[in-house]
């Protein structure tokens, strides 16, 4: 079995998570075998909610899938699907199943997804999402409500930071809005600028959280400029994109895993932040190749 | 005022599908100034549904008349005389207008001409903006006149997502991002603790739907 994640979080090891991301439709197969590959090599694996507002398997019985199979699950919850209510019902239920890893999010708006006439809900925001989880600690709901009986849950609660965003300072606001909050762990959105991250983690030191940088494989020199273009707070350095460029043919997402790898093991050697959450997206199976990169497996 | 847009033409036509008479009606307030259901756009409106009537060799007499506005009966009391010379009625107001002249006529069918949008103010001659959502609970006084309701497309209450980028909006680069406008209005304004706590959940519980409002002086004693 695996560790729990808070404990990871509070043993001051560097911390790694990674990501399952639900497929549309029941064949599950390849999620399995992502799942098997992962379960043993990170201390979380975050099960996406709804993943860019496209219609998916629902987070929790893939959170319990992970469980059953050894690993240890971390619920992204995000406040675009489900109103007051059943974000309360699904953390107990994630509760009441063993589930206590919670990252919240608000969530992509409805239209960048494949739903775009669905109602958007966005009742509470990210914010207010913790805030919720801290009065379910408490053993009462989000109304004030007393719960029945003695029982009080826990949960590991996590959110994000988007260090590249432009302008930063509302971000920030925001950041500081998600620790009052309660917020334990922050990941934060890809980062690719390790002179600019720290930066951000002069003044993310001054809060008591745990910071956990965001790693998105680059697979090729084209994502990179996509992302630069189209991916809001993801800014790629052109000495990277030249590096991805000049990767002999056939041999770009193995200069990928080498890049995120040399960006680990220097976040990690320089004690910069307090671990990695690696995304990446759709090469799940290459996450323990991007950790041997890094010195970590 | 209220934002409204002409429904497509077709769309208008099919609704009127057999009907020989019509009446067009328009409304004198804000669809008039948002240039979408005036005293004009009665008479383009009803010339088009006769062209195309004509057209198809159908006949189609559609009469025209403008109100002051649809939402008070003392003027949709004007059509008393003549609507029941009519099959059916177009209302070019928005759809609380429509659904008045509906009421207060029931036994006329009545047609919605517009798509009522939205809330909003006139940012130049022939381009309006939302501005608010009628949450009945008005923080504005917070956000330094800026409305995250509104002009945030997912309305957060405590910052901005973080779809922003360059202070613009996740769903497009033509879209501000409410809460960089926020941010800066409130740091020109030297009042940025207004948003450095945590902001409370909305009660949607105070927007009683549908919504009722009956003034002190007019509420009968008990």
């Amino acid at each position: 079995m695996a560790k729990a994640f808070n404990e990871a979080l509070e043993s001051g090891k560097f911390v790694v998570t990674a990501e399952v991301g639900p497929p549309k439709g029941v064949d599950i197969e390849e999620m399995k075998h992502h799942i098997e590959i992962l379960k043993d090599t990170v201390d979380g694996l975050n099960v996406t909610d709804n993943q860019s507002s496209v219609m998916r398997i629902s987070t929790l019985p893939v959170c319990r899938l992970i469980q059953e199979a050894g690993g240890e699950p971390i619920l992204q919850m995000t406040c675009r699907d489900k109103n007051r209510i059943a974000l309360q019902a699904e953390l107990l239920g994630a509760y009441i199943l063993g589930i206590k890893n919670v990252l919240c999010l608000t969530g992509d708006y409805v239209t960048v997804g494949d739903h775009v006439d669905a109602k958007p809900v966005f009742d509470l925001d990210s914010v207010l999402l913790l805030e919720a989880i801290k009065g379910l600690e408490q053993g009462k709901d989000f109304a004030g409500n007393e719960f029945t009986g003695e029982a009080r849950p826990t949960f590991c609660k996590g959110a994000i930071v988007t260090p590249e965003a432009n302008p930063i300072e509302p971000q920030l606001l925001k950041f500081e809005k998600k620790i009052k909050a309660g917020a334990e762990f922050i990941q934060t959105q890809a980062i690719y600028d390790l002179d600019n991250f720290k930066k951000f983690m002069e003044y993310a030191r001054k809060f008591n959280v745990k910071i956990m940088a965001g790693i998105v494989l680059l697979v090729s020199a084209g994502m990179a400029k996509y992302m630069n273009a189209n991916v809001p707070g993801i800014f790629v350095p052109k000495d990277l994109i030249d590096e991805m460029a000049g990767a002999e043919k056939g041999k770009a997402l193995a200069k990928g895993i080498e890049i995120a790898g040399r960006m680990i093991k220097t976040l990690k050697d320089e004690k910069i932040c307090d671990g990695v959450h690696i995304m990446a997206i759709g090469k799940e199976d290459k996450v323990p190749d991007i950790l041997a990169a890094a010195g970590l497996a | 005022m209220i934002v409204a847009e002409r429904k497509p033409f077709e769309e208008i036509k099919a609704m009127i599908e057999g009907c020989k008479k019509v009446l067009v009606v328009g409304c004198g307030e804000c669809v008039s100034v948002c240039m979408a259901g005036g005293e004009k756009e009665v008479q383009i409106l009803a010339s088009q549904l006769r062209l195309a009537f004509e057209e198809e060799g159908k006949e189609l007499e559609a009469g025209e008349t403008t109100l002051e506005r649809q939402c008070d009966k003392e003027y949709l009391e004007e059509i008393k005389d003549k609507i029941d010379d009519y099959d059916a009625v177009i209302s070019m107001a928005c759809g609380a207008g429509v659904q008045f002249l509906a009421e207060m006529y029931d036994s006329k069918y009545v047609y919605p001409a517009l798509n009522t949008q939205f809330i909003g103010v006139a940012e130049r001659e022939g381009e309006w903006s939302e501005r608010c959502r009628a949450c009945s609970d008005c923080v504005l006084a917070e956000t330094g006149g800026i409305c995250p309701i509104a002009v945030c497309a997912k309305g957060l209450l405590n910052g901005p997502c973080g779809g922003t980028n360059d202070g613009k909006c996740e769903l497009s680069k033509e879209k501000d991002c409410a809460w960089t406008l926020i941010y800066n209005r409130l740091n020109k304004l030297g009042k940025l603790d207004n948003i450095r706590e945590i902001f409370p959940a909305k009660k949607y519980s105070v927007q009683t739907t549908p919504g009722r409002r009956i003034h002190e002086a007019f509420k009968e004693k008990e």
